[in-house]
């Protein structure tokens, strides 16, 4: 069989004209036009070939992303491609966006193999390498011939579901996402072969390189306690008893809001926690020990604090990827923001 | 301190009315098991059932995996404090049914953990598919206390395995292999190989908790402070799990029984570096003793004179703080180090693996990404309880399909990204 490839490109690359052309709406040319003559060259040698060029003008894009987006998937699906390939943009940073955004459309909506090519400063680089295969790319045109067989190969090996090997082996831009794969020692045998190397002064290749984490900077104290209204937030997993919104035991794709309004503390059988990270046993027993709702009444009683807030927010810290406890974070806090004056952030 | 292992390969397990073993085949007395372990009052039904690679069978939720092994001679019993005696082992000789596990399984403690396919996808992730499973199947008594639960069916495991060995050397066997292990005295063992770097292993054991404990001699580990421990000792049992909350990163008691680390170390030793010595540490909950813990575990590794050290990571998480701790304490002594952890970079691998970081561990090994995914086919026969898929760690609500497929993480395999480097699962970047 043939795979079928849609190849994206801007206005500039399909001859029609430079700036001054930029605002062209997206349009579909059966074929090849312009760099997919070299991309084709490659695709031919392995049983693949282009059926189709989409044409966008880069000003029409950056100005209508998701129309232009959903132009692009549809013309994909229309053409029943089994890949797709956008660039290369070189340093064209509009272009390069475009590129990005089309291939993280088409891989996520259609589940079929993407890859381009930028330039490592590229803006498009950071926004979207984390959902395509961007290969590095020279600054400009004049790195065309050396751009054009990775990309074909990367596409290719992927339409036929092949392992596409390491950053540095196939020459794109490391994404940053980890895949699994089976090595030829168990971790073992790495972990001490490793050491040795180390030891020895050695080249030694690490097999995860340490994060680096974002630090937030403290907020300003609270001027008055006492007026302040304030927030319960937990990674803790307390939720109402039986978990309505299914948080996972670990690695939690969501987190649950809930009111507290009128609720003096959490009752054992009313509450429970969802987090499967820790002895259970003392947070079913008395859920206030990991959501203090308890304490936070009498405070409230005494005039300690002003109020505590009506819903608190819960999730499971177990297990559960840095992104996603970020993402969590972030909507929690816009859903609290203008509504209290502090957080109580408790975890387990 | 030498011990030697007299290893028996079992390729089959029967049941039969004696025990015995002949051309790998270990068969077994169903009803005597049963009958060994029933006397436990806080079991109200144990049952027994075999499971072979390659069947289409699944074992789930799983608690523990145990190695049958006892001792033959040198006195006492393996898992000291736990089945033998509080004595010290790891001398003489000791009988080890390699290639059958004991796997405890039923309807445990919440959350339920750990799943073991011995065919399909799932096989391929978990290092239990290949031996020969002498399936322990627990119904504690309604109502019984968490802890009171989780001791009887961790008590059950060990109990079965350590029995069935018994039985073996009362009926009598021919070693198919006689391994020979040394665990010397400290100060020969410093002498030795004086031109070769001496490692030390700093040995972290997971001690969070209910289902997230360990045992050393039968004293829970979050209670003791940092200590020394020979090979030999750990390799008849010294170690116990009590521990399989998201059971791909738990070391389960046939882990340790079999610890790949100390194997390796024992390869190398006098080629390429002389092993000195086991330091077992915890990964307490509070702030106080994780410090107090890296520190004392340091110093052991300092004392030795070590000039580089293997760290052992058990779970995830909260623990990534004692591993970093752990790694910038060896380096800023001048003890180089590997540390071998997991990963939890999210579904989609996009995220930060690890929670804590520090700029001096420069030489990590993985045992890939916990959060990937895998849908495990249907299976013809389920030992356990299915049910439980959608609360299991690493499984979801709708995990759990109608065909009896479970779409889930490869977090909720038992042993599938051992942080001891058990199997040759790994990540990479691209």
């Amino acid at each position: 069989m043939t795979y079928k490839v849609v190849h994206y490109i801007n206005q500039f690359f399909a001859g029609i004209g430079g700036e001054e052309k930029a605002d062209i709406a997206p349009e579909v040319r059966e074929g090849i036009v312009g760099p997919g003559l070299a991309l084709n060259n490659f695709f031919k040698k392995s049983d693949a070939e282009i059926v189709a060029t989409v044409i966008c003008g880069d000003s029409y894009f950056a100005e209508n992303m998701d129309s232009a987006s959903d132009f692009v998937v549809e013309a994909v699906k229309k053409f029943g491609a089994d890949g797709f390939v956008a660039g290369p943009a070189f340093n064209a940073g509009r272009y390069g966006t475009a590129c990005g955004a089309v291939c993280k459309a088409v891989g996520e909506k259609l589940g079929i193999p993407t890859v381009s090519a930028m330039y490592v400063e590229n803006p498009g680089v950071d926004l979207y390498k984390k959902y395509t295969y961007i290969v590095s790319a020279a600054d400009s045109a004049r790195g065309m011939g050396k751009a054009v067989p990775p990309m074909a190969s990367i596409l290719v090996r992927q339409m036929k579901g092949e392992a596409i090997g390491t950053p540095k082996a196939e020459g794109y831009i490391e994404r940053g996402v980890r895949v699994n794969k089976m090595y030829d020692e168990v971790g073992a045998e790495r972990a001490v072969k490793m050491l040795i190397a180390k030891l020895k002064g050695e080249e030694f290749e690490t097999e995860y390189k340490m994060p680096v984490f974002d630090r937030v900077t403290p907020r300003p104290a609270i001027a008055d306690i006492s007026k302040a209204t304030i927030a319960l937030v937990t990674s803790g997993g307390i939720v109402p008893f039986g978990n309505p919104d299914h948080i996972a035991a670990s690695s939690a794709q969501n987190y649950g809001e809930y009111c507290i309004a009128g609720v003096d503390n959490l009752e054992k059988g009313k509450y429970q926690t969802a987090h499967g990270g820790y002895d259970q046993t003392y947070a079913n027993e008395d859920p206030d020990r990991v959501l203090p709702v308890d304490v936070m009444r009498n405070l409230e009683k005494e005039g300690k604090i002003g109020k505590l807030y009506d819903y608190y927010y819960a999730t499971v810290g177990n297990g559960t990827g840095v992104a996603n406890a970020k993402r969590f974070g972030t909507e929690i806090g816009q859903k609290l923001k203008g509504k209290v004056d502090a957080v109580i952030l408790t975890s387990t | 301190m030498k011990l030697e292992l007299q290893k028996v390969k079992i390729t089959k397990v029967v049941f039969g009315d004696e025990f015995s073993v002949k051309n790998g085949v270990l068969t077994v007395n169903k009803q005597a098991i049963i009958d060994y372990l029933s006397d436990d009052d806080r079991l109200a039904g144990v049952d027994v059932e075999l499971a072979h690679p390659g069947e289409k069978t699944r074992i789930m939720p799983v608690k523990d995996v145990v190695e049958p092994r006892c001792k033959l001679s040198a006195g006492n019993e393996v898992f000291p404090g736990m089945i033998g005696d509080v004595d010290t082992v790891g001398e003489g000789s000791t009988l080890v049914l390699e290639g059958a596990a004991v796997v405890t399984t039923g309807r445990l403690v919440a959350p339920q953990e750990g799943i073991i396919d011995m065919s399909g996808p799932g096989a391929e992730l978990t290092p239990f598919s290949k031996t020969c499973n002498i399936v322990v199947v627990l119904h504690p008594v309604e109502g019984l206390e968490n802890h009171n639960r989780e001791t009887s069916c961790r008590m059950a495991g060990l109990k079965a395995a350590t029995f069935i060995a018994q039985q073996i050397k009362k009926a009598g066997f021919t070693a198919d292999k006689v391994e020979t292990y040394e665990s010397p005295s400290y100060k020969d063992a410093l002498a030795a190989y004086p031109g070769l770097p001496k490692v030390a292993y700093i040995y972290m054991l997971q001690t969070q908790g209910l289902l997230h404990d360990t045992y050393v001699y039968g004293v829970d580990a979050k209670k003791i402070i940092p200590s020394m421990i020979n090979a030999t000792e750990v390799m008849d049992g010294a170690i116990c799990s009590g521990n399989c909350v998201s059971a791909c990163d738990k070391n389960s008691t046939y882990v340790h029984q079999n610890n790949p680390i100390i194997k390796s170390l024992y390869e190398h030793h006098g080629k390429d570096l002389n092993f000195v010595g086991v330091v077992i540490t915890n990964e307490n909950v509070t702030l106080a003793d994780k410090k107090r813990s890296s520190s004392y575990a340091v110093k052991l590794a300092k004392t030795l004179g070590a000039d580089a050290a293997v760290i052992s990571e058990e779970g995830f998480g909260n623990p990534d703080a004692d591993l970093v701790m752990n790694c910038w304490k060896c380096e800023r002594q001048g003890i180089k180090t590997v540390l071998v952890t997991d990963e939890y970079a999210n579904r989609d691998g996009a995220s930060q693996s690890l929670a804590d970081t520090c700029p001096e561990g420069d030489a990590c090994v993985t045992a890939g990404n916990a959060n990937a995914t895998i849908t495990l086919p249907p299976m013809d026969k389920i030992i356990g309880d299915i049910q439980f898929a959608d609360v299991m760690a690493g499984g979801f609500f709708g995990s759990l399909k109608e065909d009896g497929s479970i779409f889930a993480e490869i977090q909720i395999i038992t042993g599938s990204t051992s942080e001891v480097g058990f199997t040759k699962l790994g990540a990479y970047t691209i």
